[in-house]
């Protein structure tokens, strides 16, 4: 199999970047896309050029440390997967293939495909934790959990933090990645207490990195690998409300 | 001499014994120490979050974007305790049982009793932060049961239960980063140890995205670095994971423990081509529900729903009908080697063997076994486009999880004073052989229970000494060692590319050193190695340069020191000529092909001195006086 990779060159921060064009030979369809891109390097490597630069580590969907923007979407072609889960069986022989990296203000690019997330870190550290230190915890079995709760929890709190809904959203915004760790953390009973400072704090920070406002077009949910739905979304601004207007 | 501090007294006093004589530092002396923790998966972030509540100044080091990346994200099945929930005749008596025995009796007693014992109280300590296990409809925590256990004592999040524990550790992390006594350094990663006067002071690391080298001066130096089967090079790990900041520490007087000890885990995805970057694991959990076969005849050209029942092969079923398929894992992997190797793999390159739910399903309901593992089954067809509602999964061994790791004693302590190696990078828990959810288990008690407990006792005599300081010549030396690496490696320009080198390496250990070793072949693969490893330093050709985010530079230095790790493994292997959990030599087994221990002569723990790599062995022996010894028996 052989594609044209057209990908987004950076040095830095301070550079200017543009695309560049990589005729690539010698694929096969069942390697995963990030498998193409490391061939694609090895043959650079022995032209004596510089590798490109893109982000993976765990390569089967959990860590969220893929995220390439292909051919126009987060991810690739498909809904609802990482970048690493994508295979060369999705894309035609000959085809070309357009590989940029995340685009969004609060996201500025390192270099290449590789883009700064710490924004999402700044909104978790502005209260999404149950503040308990260690050593400081109950019988477990003595707080009963209902199975739709700890479900529901647990959809919100499967994100994996890629950024991916972030990309995708024509304002950039980050509601769907803020949502689900306040949803996840605000419907368990060891959540309750800090409820409403969470939600304000978390939303606020939100504010402040940049990312855009949520105008509900659903594109998130498409993208996200681990199939978050915009109900969060709503569900946090309830919270919010509530939180502003009755402290609690 | 090896001095593995065991407290005094009973078994079960030894933890509260050592709790009541350790040492306290009052809080506001312990706002003047500084700890660095290198790593900030489940037990460098339980560690970096604790050590900051207890009041220590905190510098907390990662290689990824962000702590929440971290490899122990990816464990999916669970994580163990001794809370007998359901009522089974469990206790932490039963744990430590299960633990020593599945680890073969190759690992310490004391220590295994105080995993089993502090598990209970972890699983309250994750509820309490926030960690969404499975519940049953009344509200009380579901267990179920894994590999090597007639219990059932796993608790778990659906099949990403490893995912859930590391948020709520970083979110912990990023609680105490806001509270200011945590500084956060992701894409840091660390390129060597620095030892002042015999303790360790400080450590050098790259900045990944300047390429800068920064030096950091502590008090003590905690390793949470995690596992090495990256050696491999194929294996279930991330990319990233590395042996480099172990091996570093080795190099500076850290004994190594039991480096051949690596896990091969039976249910992996097999490999299907040369390109393959990486093999994904699927939970054992799917070892409770799936029933694991091949076909009774040789190169079976049907499709596995077309195989009837009386021409299948339960294998594992038949070999251990007391665990069938919830044998250990290294057992359970060698009954799949053996069948492949006889020529009964399945799958195009018959290189697999089926893990079957058609049982499962009719017995349970097809909503039943959604509910269970749902998000395996949805990854399985995200990968291989193959619905395992249908039609067998195809599984096959692969390299997973080190038991092998830094020397420590009780205290985790190396044999560097101040220098601490916690979870998957020490050796203490798991013997030969670790049990599956005690991994996730290890990582949060040594992270949260054990060291914040442990490393005030070195501490509390650090606060009467000069706090070290990066100007100190030592400091400036380590860093012009690491730069005349760096630059070493920019100015070979070769031919060949890093990931050349480290497929020639995996090969030679995944043939030598990973199922099943033997003499020959272990002495063939050290000459090997040695060969690749010269062509590496003469041949290979890294890119870029050395002061911007370069990864093939990243890549380099970490194959560098699996080049010596790997001969480390094989040296260990050829030394320990018995059969024992995971280390399977092929002169030692029983006629019916199973591990023979051989406890008159090895009943030690091998801890290997780098010794300017005449590697010298040390031996620790083992104890053991409430578990004796026995043949390890699943049938």
């Amino acid at each position: 199999m052989k594609v044209v990779f057209k990908i987004w060159r950076q040095d830095s921060q301070k550079h200017q970047g543009g695309f560049e064009r990589y005729p690539i030979e010698g694929l096969t369809e069942d390697m995963s896309f990030l498998e193409a891109l490391d061939h694609l390097n090895e043959r650079l490597v022995l032209q004596n050029q510089k590798t490109i630069a893109y982000e993976y580590d765990c390569r089967e969907g959990i860590c969220g440390q893929c995220g390439i923007f292909i051919n126009g979407r987060a991810h690739g072609p498909h809904n609802n997967i990482t970048t690493c889960q994508l295979h060369m069986r999705s894309f035609q022989d000959g085809e070309t293939i357009v590989v940029e990296p995340w685009r969004a203000t609060a996201f500025p690019v390192i270099k290449d495909l590789v883009v700064d997330r710490s924004a999402l870190d700044r909104i978790i550290e502005k209260g999404g934790y149950i503040s308990a230190k260690t050593g400081t915890a109950a019988e477990s079995n003595a707080i009963l959990i209902p199975k739709d709760i700890a479900d529901k929890a647990m959809d919100a709190a499967a994100c994996i933090g890629c950024g991916a809904c972030v990309a995708t959203c024509k304002n950039a915004s980050a509601a769907l990645f803020t949502s689900a760790k306040i949803n996840h953390l605000n419907n368990l009973p060891q959540g309750k207490p800090e409820a409403a400072q969470r939600v304000l704090q978390m939303t606020k920070q939100m504010q402040l990195e940049n990312f855009g406002n949520c105008t509900f077009t659903g594109a998130c949910e498409v993208e996200c690998p681990e199939n978050i739905s915009i109900i969060n979304i709503a569900e946090m601004n309830a919270r919010r409300a509530k939180a502003k207007w009755l402290g609690r | 001499m090896l001095e593995s501090k065991i407290p005094e007294g009973p078994l079960q006093e030894k933890w509260r014994n050592y709790q009541l004589k350790s040492q306290l530092i009052n809080p506001a002396n312990k706002k003047r120490l500084k700890v660095i923790v290198v790593g900030s998966g489940l037990a460098g972030a339980g560690a970096a979050a604790t050590l900051g509540e207890m009041g220590y100044e905190v510098l907390c080091f990662c290689y990824q974007d962000s702590a929440r990346r971290a490899h122990s994200v990816a464990a999916q099945g669970g994580i163990n305790a001794a809370k007998n929930y359901q009522h089974d005749g469990d206790s932490v008596m039963r744990m430590f049982y299960d633990t020593l025995k599945g680890g073969d009796f190759r690992s310490r007693e004391a220590n295994v009793f105080r995993l089993a014992e502090l598990s209970a109280p972890l699983i309250d300590h994750y509820v309490q932060q926030g960690v969404p296990f499975a519940r049953e409809y009344g509200g009380v925590l579901v267990n179920r049961s894994f590999g090597g256990v007639q219990v059932q004592r796993t608790f778990y999040a659906r099949g990403q239960t490893g995912q859930q524990l590391l948020l709520a550790a970083y979110s912990q992390l990023y609680k105490m980063k806001r509270a200011k006594k945590v500084r956060m350094f992701p894409r840091h990663e660390m390129m060597d140890m620095v030892i002042i006067q015999g303790k360790a002071k400080g450590i050098i690391v790259r900045d990944l995205v300047s390429g800068q080298l920064k030096r950091f001066a502590a008090d003590a130096v905690v390793l949470a670095t995690g596992g090495y089967s990256r050696v491999f090079r194929l294996s279930t790990l991330a990319i990233g994971c590395n042996g480099s900041a172990i091996w570093k520490a080795h190099k500076r007087g850290a004994y190594f423990a039991a480096p051949s000890f690596t896990q091969i885990h039976p249910t992996a995805l097999p490999q299907t081509s040369e390109a393959q970057s990486k093999l994904t694991l699927m939970s054992e959990s799917l070892r409770n529900d799936g029933r694991i076969w091949v076909p009774k005849a040789k190169d079976d050209p049907r499709k596995a729903n077309a195989i009837p029942e009386e021409e299948r092969d339960y294998y594992l079923e038949r070999r251990y009908p007391s665990f069938g398929n919830l044998a250990p894992r290294d057992i359970a992997s060698r009954a799949a080697k053996e069948r492949i190797d006889a020529g009964y793999g399945v799958g195009r390159l018959q290189n697999a063997v089926y893990l079957d739910f058609k049982h499962a399903i009719a017995h349970f309901g097809l909503e039943t076994i959604q509910d269970r593992y749902g998000n395996l089954f949805k990854m399985y067809k995200k990968i291989t486009g193959v619905d395992a509602y249908r039609e067998p999964m195809q599984i096959s061994p692969a390299a997973h999880f080190s038991m092998g790791g830094l020397w420590v004693d009780y205290e985790l302590m190396t044999t560097i004073p101040g220098l601490y190696a916690i979870a998957e990078c020490n050796f203490s828990d798991h013997g030969a052989n670790r049990l599956g959810a005690n991994s996730l288990l290890q990582a949060s008690i040594d992270g949260y229970f054990i060291l914040p407990n442990t490393i005030n006792t070195y501490l509390a005599d650090a606060l009467h000494e000069d706090h070290p300081s990066t100007a100190h010549p030592e400091f400036i030396k380590v860093e012009q060692e690491v730069k005349a690496q760096i630059k070493n490696l920019l100015s070979i320009k070769g031919t060949k590319t890093v990931d050349h080198f480290h497929r020639e390496l995996g090969k030679v250990m995944w043939q030598s050193c990973a199922m099943s070793r033997n003499h020959n072949g272990l002495k063939k693969a050290i000459s090997e190695i040695e060969h690749i490893k010269a062509k590496f330093w003469t041949e290979v050709n890294v890119t870029g340069g050395d002061k911007e985010m370069n990864p093939e530079l990243e890549k380099a230095l970490r194959l560098a020191d699996f080049l010596e790790l790997g001969l480390l493994m094989c040296t260990d292997a050829l030394q320990r000529e018995e059969s024992c959990g995971a280390h399977f030599r092929e002169e030692f087994q029983t006629p019916e092909g199973e591990a023979l221990r051989k406890d008159e002569m090895y009943s030690y723990v091998s801890a290997w001195e780098y010794n300017a790599g005449n590697f010298k062995l040390h031996k620790e022996p083992l104890v053991f006086e409430y578990a004796q010894p026995t043949i390890r028996s699943y049938k």
